[in-house]
């Protein structure tokens, strides 16, 4: 199980790699962690011509808080989040969330932006960026751009992010006085792709929430944005009832699927059980 | 034990100084935690080339063309080879026995002739300067398929109208095997209840860490092959290579460095090892195979697909009065060679129920060929699922008639003392401790406690299960087992011993060392016979030219087996020490001994001389020594179980969990195991055996599963669909001993390597079903997953 | 592929000692170790980053070395088990696992030495869940892990006495 043959380049600045990959136009991969590219490269899924690693460009990498949000650079790996005082203090969900992604070796080496990038759905990043409202800034030939997070992800690893384009930073805003923020997950094992997992965010006052966001990995194409759920739970006290009306309302936010691990009808339970979990967490004391 | 002991001169269980019964650490360990082991794929010959293979990716398909021009020139490349070129030079082979009658299968080469049979067989074998090469070349290779339609559902691999895969066979069926015991109609008709139920053992397979590896080289000027080979049996090897190629045995030797986990996956002999040797042959200098994780997958045996219809009699009082089983099982389109792939199905028919004093028993196994990855023998061959059955009926039974579990199987199980007996099958059991290790068992699991616990959980709606599993495995197989079916399959093992001049001391033998620490437990019943410190012994083991010719390690021998030679030959060598001692002494030799190393008086211990003063006269000052006087300080000495055909092992497992009804994700709480291996030569390394064969069986029992669609495609050959255990959902496991040495041997020691995982799926399963059952939901389908327990309940 | 591939310099410390050699990029970090360097105890078991056999420790923290090119480690420092081992770094771990028999077969112990390091550098006293949690990407086979989590609990605690 080796890779087929490609070249290497390691540029030291975004503008060099764009020039690369507009050379390459469509036929080179950039490689920023690794951790997801190099197994489909091993197993000859993917074949590019050239690899450009951005590893070597200094000023990706990197957590700084600037006025009301926290700017996290694309090369900025797994374990430097999963440490930083800034993003326990200002971001607590990727804090919260950290733990279920992989194992210590994998989060050495992976990059948040690489994660993004690679939209897998199964991922716990992409939906924690759609929930805290994030942007990802983008850079390409014609200079630099910010998508909101709920519109980068397109499709089955789908972004809006073009061949020729880098992911270059994510910015999220600081969390707000009074809001919390809840993650839950399952996955067969520790460290496993999820078969569904949630996120949920919002202002707490007592057990009633608002501005209240729900968020699923796992159970589509991209993170799903339940907004029936949302709806339904808007200035609602977490209680019994609510919660089952949250959960009903799923039937509608989620279209489930079945894969190797998973039922579609086994994933749509596991929104429903999570969905509690995660509430019953967001107002707990 | 005590009249066995009497009767033999200067028992090895009342040897002085003993290491028997000893927690040694494993002195070969020190290099593995170095990163200094030597496994296959670490060992680069000079001129050495790297073969890959261009393998079939359908699961049954017709060869129409084969063009390998491009491949040829690709940069690197030193030789393409296809299935006829092949055949040219390694002949093809059949897995059958002649004590499994009827047994059928077809002629299987190297690589596929004409046809291939399952997704992953070998078409193609590229020779490059690198493995990367050799890949980039496969992708250069054209060939035609046609495709055929694939047999996949073993359900219907029978049926009239399912295409065959081996149309010169006749049908899909590669044996069948009846059994009618007592009077199983006439039981079933008087008996209180009957319970019918179905389970299913899923195909799984041993995700060795270390992939199969093999390294060849051909010396045509001593004629001579060398392969340094991952394997269990390096005298097994040595004869198959010999025979397909056509080579004089003694001119093929097989050296077997640091194996990186085999539990029977590497006892078999696999088409691309041989075509490595072959290519060795053919090229005349090095050729290295080392299976990539996807190769693996497809190309390892599996095992444990089976489905087993299961009937179970019992009377209101909880008297087991017959059981009934149907077992259904499919191997893949050939049956493994050498072993066959009936072993499995063999063993279930043998030993279902094979614990309890019921005699009315009647099996039938039928075994078909599918266009799947070949199954057969992996550790515990068969124990799971005959476990699983037995245990999953005596406590259907139990439920029933609602009594506990326990109970039902204190009224149940065979007496101890009972022994000898035989069970339904008419297979001989010496000395078993059922009740003795179930009571045990009940005090470790503090089982009374663990119900109280159980009935207040549920008040509160938490679901614990409690699950109990007895069962018997084989251990120490003689040659019933594969040699009187006329298999190149050694029974017995040697253990050669020597005393260099510096009075330390060398033993060859033929079992080896998987990690399981065969090694270090002959290296103390060695040291224990002769009566040195372990610091002195040095083992040497896996290598054709060099050990005893024996078996190797399967079926729970090495110990048992290879440890009994060892203590044969120390006692042989001490002999032979003490009376170059007592000549040099002028005594009497019945009035020495050796302990810690030195020549001692047996009166009070008093030391006479170091072995090193033996040594030293022997070899240099041999003058010294009467003329009419030749020492000999090399001794070996054979063993083979001559009283039983096998020795069987018992024990019990036990444990603790909880469910959770809204994921259907279990915890456990507590998990004991009660083992009796016999004697037990070193504790640590008995538990750790138990424990890490637990953990392999409770992988089978809740993750691992090989998918395929019903085109017989692979749907998870990555370590990241096929579920292996991994530590953070793993117990930690409490494990007693019971001791019934076996009197075959000496040293009284049976198996201890596979009754972990034989006994955890039925453990598992029956603490699972334990806990639903107030819900009203059974699970008898394994791998035991969150979605079949909720379905089970209804939850989904 | 019908690009020409060109080898790229590699210049690397590993275990202290400095490497230069031409390279294929493609060639993982773990091939380099084990085929160029022959540094054969960083091991090699799925290819695609779930084992953890191949685990070795780059800029001082662990890393799948089938997940990293060679050339990734330019300018770097990569230190495999051979070299934390003669460094005697390792020393009460490898006798603590030699005890308890926290190995059979030996092919994953190299990356749980490496993993099991790293924890004990971040957490003094970690609990037994914390230590199934650290080590919860290192497959083993044949152990069933208990004897593994023993072994660095017990070395956890006798370095806290120190």
């Amino acid at each position: 199980m080796k890779p087929a043959a490609f070249n290497y380049a390691k540029p030291t600045s975004v503008g060099e790699a764009l020039g690369l990959l507009a050379k390459h136009d469509g036929d080179a991969k950039v490689l920023a962690g690794g951790q997801s590219l190099i197994p489909t490269l091993n197993m000859r899924l993917s074949t590019p011509s050239l690899l450009i690693d951005i590893n070597g460009i200094g000023d990706l990498s990197g957590i700084s808080v600037m006025g009301g949000e926290v700017r996290i650079g694309a090369l900025t790996r797994h374990v430097e989040i999963e440490n930083s005082s800034k993003i326990a203090k200002h971001v607590p969900l990727l804090a919260l969330a950290m733990p279920s992604i992989a194992h210590p070796a994998i989060r050495n080496r992976g990059t948040i932006g690489g994660s993004i990038a690679m939209a897998d759905p199964a991922a716990e990043l992409p939906a924690c960026l759609c929930a805290l409202d994030s942007e990802i800034e983008i850079t390409g030939p014609a200079g630099v751009r910010g998508v909101a997070a709920k519109d980068f992800f397109k499709s089955l690893y789908e972004t809006d992010a073009g061949e020729n384009e880098i992911l270059t930073a994510i910015k999220i805003p600081k969390i707000a006085k009074g809001y919390r923020s809840a993650f839950d997950e399952l996955a067969r094992r520790h460290g496993d792709y999820a078969m569904c997992g949630v996120v949920a965010h919002g202002k707490c006052d007592g057990d009633i929430i608002s501005d209240f966001r729900l968020v699923f990995f796992a159970v589509g194409g991209t993170p799903v944005i339940a907004t029936d759920a949302m709806d339904a739970m808007e200035g609602m006290a977490v209680n019994d009832e609510s919660i089952i009306a949250a959960q009903k309302a799923l039937d509608n936010d989620l279209e489930t699927f079945s894969d190797l691990h998973c039922s579609a009808t086994l994933r749509m339970h596991y929104a429903k059980v999570l969905t509690k979990r995660v509430l019953t967490s967001l107002v707990k004391p | 034990m005590p009249e066995l002991k009497s009767m033999i001169k200067d028992h090895i269980l009342d040897r002085p100084n003993s290491y028997i019964g000893r927690s040694v650490p494993r002195p070969n360990a020190k290099r593995l935690l170095a990163g200094r082991g030597t496994f296959t794929d670490d060992i680069n010959l000079p001129r050495q080339t790297h073969v890959a293979f261009l393998r079939s990716t359908y699961a049954h398909a017709e060869i129409v063309s084969i063009d390998v021009s491009a491949a040829k020139e690709s940069p690197g490349v030193v030789a393409v080879v296809t299935g006829i070129e092949m055949a040219k030079i390694c002949s093809p082979w059949v897995g059958v026995l002649s004590h499994l009658e009827g047994l059928k299968s077809a002629p299987q080469h190297a690589l596929a002739v004409k046809k291939a049979s399952w997704q992953g067989e070998p078409v193609v074998a590229i020779v490059a300067n690198s493995r990367a090469q050799a890949e980039d070349a496969i992708e250069l290779i054209d060939i035609e398929w046609k495709e055929l339609p694939a047999v996949t559902d073993m359900e219907t691999a029978l049926d009239e109208n399912t295409p065959l895969i081996h149309p010169e066979l006749g049908d899909n069926l590669s044996w069948q095997r009846d059994f009618d015991g007592g009077d199983v109609d006439a039981a079933f008709a008087k008996a209180d209840n009957v319970i019918e139920e179905t389970y299913i053992s899923n195909r799984h397979t041993g995700v060795c860490l270390e992939a199969r590896g093999i390294v060849a080289d051909y010396n045509p000027g001593e004629d001579e092959l060398t392969i340094y080979h991952s394997t269990q049996t390096p005298h097994m090897m040595q004869s198959l290579f010999a025979k397909h190629l056509d080579i004089e045995e003694h001119k093929v030797r097989v050296i077997c460095k640091d194996v990186g986990g085999s539990y029977g996956i590497k006892v078999h002999s696999y088409p691309d090892e041989y075509a490595t040797v072959a290519l060795a042959y053919m090229l005349k200098r090095p050729v290295k195979f080392t299976a990539d994780r996807l190769e693996s997958f497809t190309t390892d045996i599996h095992a444990r697909d089976h489905i087993i219809k299961t009937k179970v009699a019992v009377s209101n009082q909880g008297e087991i009065q017959a059981f009934e089983i149907d077992d259904l099982t499919g191997i893949g389109p050939y049956s493994v060679y050498p072993r066959t792939s009936g072993i499995e199905a063999n063993q279930v028919v043998n030993l279902t129920g094979g614990q309890y004093t019921n005699l009315n028993y009647r099996a039938r196994a039928r075994v078909v060929l599918q266009n799947k990855t070949p199954m057969c023998q992996y550790r515990a061959v068969g124990h799971p699922i005959l476990t699983m059955i037995t245990e999953g009926m005596v406590d259907d039974a139990a439920r029933k008639i609602g009594m506990d579990p326990v109970e039902i199987r204190r009224k149940n199980l065979i007496p101890d003392d009972a022994y000898p007996c035989k069970s339904p099958t008419g297979l001989p059991f010496e000395n078993l401790s059922h009740h003795e290790s179930l009571e045990k068992l009940v005090k470790m699991l503090d089982y009374d406690a663990l119900r109280k616990d159980q009935s207040k959980a549920r008040k509160k709606g938490i679901y614990r299960g409690i699950g109990v599993a007895t069962f018997i495995e084989v251990t120490n197989p003689g040659p019933a087992f594969y040699g009187v079916g006329g298999a190149s399959i050694s029974a017995q093992d040697g253990a050669t011993m020597r005393l260099d001049a510096k009075g330390n001391v060398i033993i060859e033998t033929g079992v080896t060392e998987q990690g399981q620490g065969a090694e270090a437990v002959v290296a103390q019943c060695a040291a224990s016979a002769l009566g040195v410190t372990m610091d002195k012994i040095k083992v040497i083991t896996g290598d054709t030219d060099i050990t005893p010719y024996g078996g190797g390690t399967w079926g729970s021998r090495a110990a048992g087996i290879g440890g009994e030679a060892a203590v044969q030959a120390g006692k042989a060598l001490r002999d032979n020490i003490v009376e170059v001692a007592s000549i040099m002494l002028q005594c009497d030799p019945s009035t020495l001994d050796i302990r810690d190393n030195n020549i001692v008086d047996v009166s009070d211990g008093n030391e006479r001389m170091p072995l090193s003063e033996i040594g030293r006269v022997c070899y240099y000052r041999p003058d010294t020594l009467p003329k009419d006087y030749q020492s000999e300080l090399v001794v070996t000495r054979h063993y083979v179980p001559k009283k039983f055909p096998f020795a069987f092992t018992n024990g019990v497992q036990g444990c603790y969990l909880e469910v959770d009804i809204n994921t259907g994700f279990i915890k456990f709480k507590k998990y004991a195991v009660v083992e009796d291996c016999g004697t037990v030569i070193n504790p640590m390394l008995v538990d750790e055996q138990v424990r890490g064969g637990v953990i392999q069986g409770l992988g089978g029992a809740l993750y691992e599963e090989c998918l395929y669609s019903p085109e017989g495609q692979f749907l998870n050959g990555t370590m990241a669909d096929y579920l292996v255990p991994m530590a953070v959902e793993m117990p930690d496991i409490e494990v007693g001993h019971v001791e019934s040495p076996t009197l075959d041997s000496e040293l009284g020691a049976k198996g201890a390597g596979e009754a972990g995982t034989g006994g955890a799926p039925a453990t598992v399963m029956n603490a699972i079903n334990d806990a639903l059952y107030p819900l009203g939901g059974k699970v008898t389908a394994q791998p035991f997953t969150p979605e079949r327990i909720l379905a089970a309940i209804g939850a989904i | 592929m019908s690009n020409k591939i060109e080898q790229v310099q590699l210049d690397v410390d590993v275990n202290g000692e400095k490497i230069s050699r031409m390279i294929e990029p493609r060639l993982s970090l773990v091939d380099f170790l084990r085929n160029e360097l022959e540094l054969t105890g960083s091991h090699v078991g799925c290819e695609h980053g779930v084992c953890g056999a191949c685990t070795v420790l780059v800029d001082g923290v662990i890393v799948r070395g089938c997940l990293m090119l060679a050339i990734q480690t330019n300018g770097a420092e990569v230190m495999t088990i051979e070299g934390q081992s003669d460094s005697g770094a390792i020393t009460d771990l490898q006798e603590a696992f030699h005890e308890r028999n926290a190995l059979q077969c030996g092919f994953c112990t190299p990356g749980m030495l490496l993993t099991s390091t790293e924890l004990l550098q971040k957490k003094s006293d970690p609990s037994r869940e914390e230590i199934r949690e650290y080590l919860s990407g290192n497959y083993c086979r044949c152990t069933g892990y208990e004897a593994i989590v023993d072994a660095v609990e017990a070395v956890a605690a006798v370095r806290r006495d120190v």
